[in-house]
């Protein structure tokens, strides 16, 4: 007999298939010449957004606490990992050893921010978190937005105030310089190493939600006191996934930094973690695929319609309230349930009478 | 040695006083059932003893071992099982799973493996019911499940918050029966109940709780003829 895939692992392999479907196309039409210059500036953030969107999702739809932080994270991955390859560029020269390791620290900076944020907020009972991630991305913001370094022959110099403060010597250039942030980070983000990035993200997720972790942590979105009841440390669940939301958080701003000429932490600001909610919201609180689909969706779309950008955050507004209030009524939530069954029941159906006639 | 021992327990709610030193013991292998009307603080007395609310003062020791100071995770190792009031079930996650997570203490697969047989053999209805979505099952089967999950962590006791809440009689006489079954497996059980009738005819001792205090103890058989529990709890 043929060993049938768990209902789980094929969802999984049809976002892969999807995801790689999706790229081998995108690389045809880039080679083939046929890909405007508008289209080509996206792709990067076509992945920068799949990953952030996802591993929000992670918290927001398995874990079931709200986040509203998504860019504070994104903007220290973005910040530690510019830092570094701008410090390494001229020692580390292939990008093919700097990136990754800028990636990988981009994340670890954020886990441990997001551990440090995580350790008192998830303990409470209640939406604690919503309000302090909140808080946390606008201080991490103005913050890095504050912040003056540079180097010289006599190392780091740091300041909260001016570049003058700093006291360069003449030989001294500076790393990050206030508002006007970074320049100068290496372009190593290319859209083939965001693919990359993207399905290892994707494959790092589903492994974790199929897995007994992943059942914990879905089991206390469920319900906590049995969760309690059964001998779980909710605290440790809690703080691992949103530990794991950080981190991948922290890597899609580093790939976000190295597609950038000049990068400011103003671009982290409380807009983009709405956007980004939105994306996980729109997609499918709890569906990894439906947030990929609906970040690259709503991304291209506002470039596409161009002419109505101005309107771009009124309509997501709009879309987030209509789709508010077909999740939360009742009436509607039955009648598409309802049909969806019915439809399912069609295509199952189809499926045994296949299998009968076989 | 009782195998749980609880003395002068307390427990608190902000002001409200829930719990006002309450005292009983279950010894191994009993069948202990506590009673008392809505409020009288049952639920509360089980969750503080599996660490879900701390103790404001008082002790609660299993096999000697102080609890109150014990977190929620590291009690169920220790053989505690607990199943919580009102079918709290993970909603969205398939039966299978939902068993699986009883186990979650656990790491000897074979026995886990065992212990799901005799899940599925206790409760058939279960069994036809694996990959089915725990939310989409009947009442009585999602208290079976509850009952299920905590089995799966091979209790050296359970207790039960109120396991015949709003089922239909032929249920709740159901449930009963495999309380009893449970029990002459060797897993000590303390059931909470407020179908005093059907718990005392199942139990060896019981303890009447009002408003936080412990008023009535004995031989199950001997409260069931007991005037006051007649008039309070038996609708007699
Ligand atoms: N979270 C809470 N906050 C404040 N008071 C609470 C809380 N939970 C319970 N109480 C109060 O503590 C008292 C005991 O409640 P408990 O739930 O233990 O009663 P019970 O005996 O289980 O009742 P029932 O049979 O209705 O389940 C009640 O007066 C209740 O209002
Ligand atoms: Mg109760």
């Amino acid at each position: 007999m043929k060993r049938k895939l768990r209902p789980t692992t094929r969802k999984s392999f049809v976002t892969y298939a999807i995801v790689t479907a999706a790229f081998i196309f995108v690389e045809i039409l880039v080679s083939s010449g046929s890909a405007s210059n508008m289209f080509k500036g996206l792709l990067v953030p076509f992945c920068v957004y799949s990953i952030a969107a996802v591993s929000l999702n992670l918290t927001v739809g398995i874990l079931g606490e709200l986040s509203l932080g998504q860019a504070g994270f994104m903007c220290i991955g973005a910040y530690s990992s510019a830092i570094f390859s701008c410090a390494v560029k001229d020692t580390i020269t292939s990008p093919w050893v700097r990136f990754p390791i800028a990636m990988l620290l981009g994340g670890l900076v954020a886990a441990v921010f997001g551990i440090l944020i995580g350790i008192p907020v998830l303990r409470l009972r209640g939406d604690y978190l919503a309000i302090v991630t909140l808080a946390f991305g606008e201080i991490i913001k103005n913050v890095l937005a504050a912040l003056f370094i540079g180097s010289d022959s006599k190392g780091l110099h740091f300041s909260l105030t001016s570049q003058g403060d700093l006291g360069l010597e003449p030989d001294g250039k500076m790393i990050i310089n206030g508002a006007l942030g970074i320049s100068g980070t290496p372009k190593d983000s290319t859209f083939e190493i965001g693919f990359v990035v993207l399905m290892l993200t994707l494959i790092v997720l589903y492994n974790f939600i199929n897995s007994r972790t992943g059942r914990a942590v879905m089991s206390i979105r469920d319900n906590r006191i049995a969760a309690e009841s059964i001998g779980l440390n909710i605290t440790k669940y809690k703080l691992i996934t949103f530990g794991l939301t950080a981190f991948l958080g922290g890597v899609a701003g580093s790939l976000f930094s190295h597609n950038l000429a000049v990068l400011q932490a103003s671009k982290f600001d409380y807009n983009l973690s709405i956007l980004i909610l939105v994306f996980v919201v729109l997609g499918g609180i709890g569906s990894i695929r439906g947030s990929v689909i609906a970040a690259v969706v709503l991304t291209y779309l506002p470039e596409v319609l161009r002419s109505i950008n101005n309107y771009r955050m009124l309509i997501y507004s709009i879309v987030l309230i209509v789709m508010m209030i077909f999740t939360s009524n009742a009436t509607i939530r039955g009648f598409f349930a309802a049909n969806l069954a019915k439809l399912k029941g069609i295509v199952s159906k189809d499926k045994t009478a296949v299998k009968e006639g076989n | 040695m009782a195998m749980l021992e609880i003395k002068d327990l307390c427990v608190n709610y902000g002001m409200i006083k829930a719990l006002k030193g309450i005292s009983f013991e279950v010894n191994e292998g009993e069948v202990i059932a506590l009673i008392g009307a809505n409020g009288a603080g049952k639920t509360t007395t089980l969750h503080t003893l599996t660490g879900i609310l701390p103790a404001k003062s008082g002790s609660v020791r299993f096999n000697g071992v102080e609890l109150t100071k014990t977190p929620a995770h590291k009690i169920v190792k220790m053989g505690i099982a607990h199943v919580p009031e009102g079918r709290r079930i993970f909603q969205q996650l398939t039966v299978l799973d939902n068993l699986k997570l009883g186990a979650f203490t656990r790491n000897d697969k074979d026995g886990i493996a065992e212990d799901m047989e005799m899940v599925y053999k206790r409760f058939p209805r279960l069994a036809e019911r694996k990959s089915q979505i725990a939310g989409t099952l009947s009442g009585g089967e999602q208290q079976m499940l509850a009952m299920g999950r905590a089995l799966m962590s091979r209790p050296k006791i359970i207790v039960m918050d109120e396991p015949s809440m709003g089922l239909s009689p032929i249920l709740v006489s159901e449930i009963f029966d495999i309380i009893t079954s449970i029990r002459k497996d060797g897993t000590t059980v303390l059931l909470v109940e407020q179908n005093a009738k059907k718990a005392l005819s199942i139990s060896d001792r019981a303890y009447v709780l009002e408003t936080g205090k412990i008023t009535l103890s004995g031989k199950a058989s001997d409260l069931i003829n007991d005037e006051q529990v007649k008039k309070a709890y038996l609708g007699e």
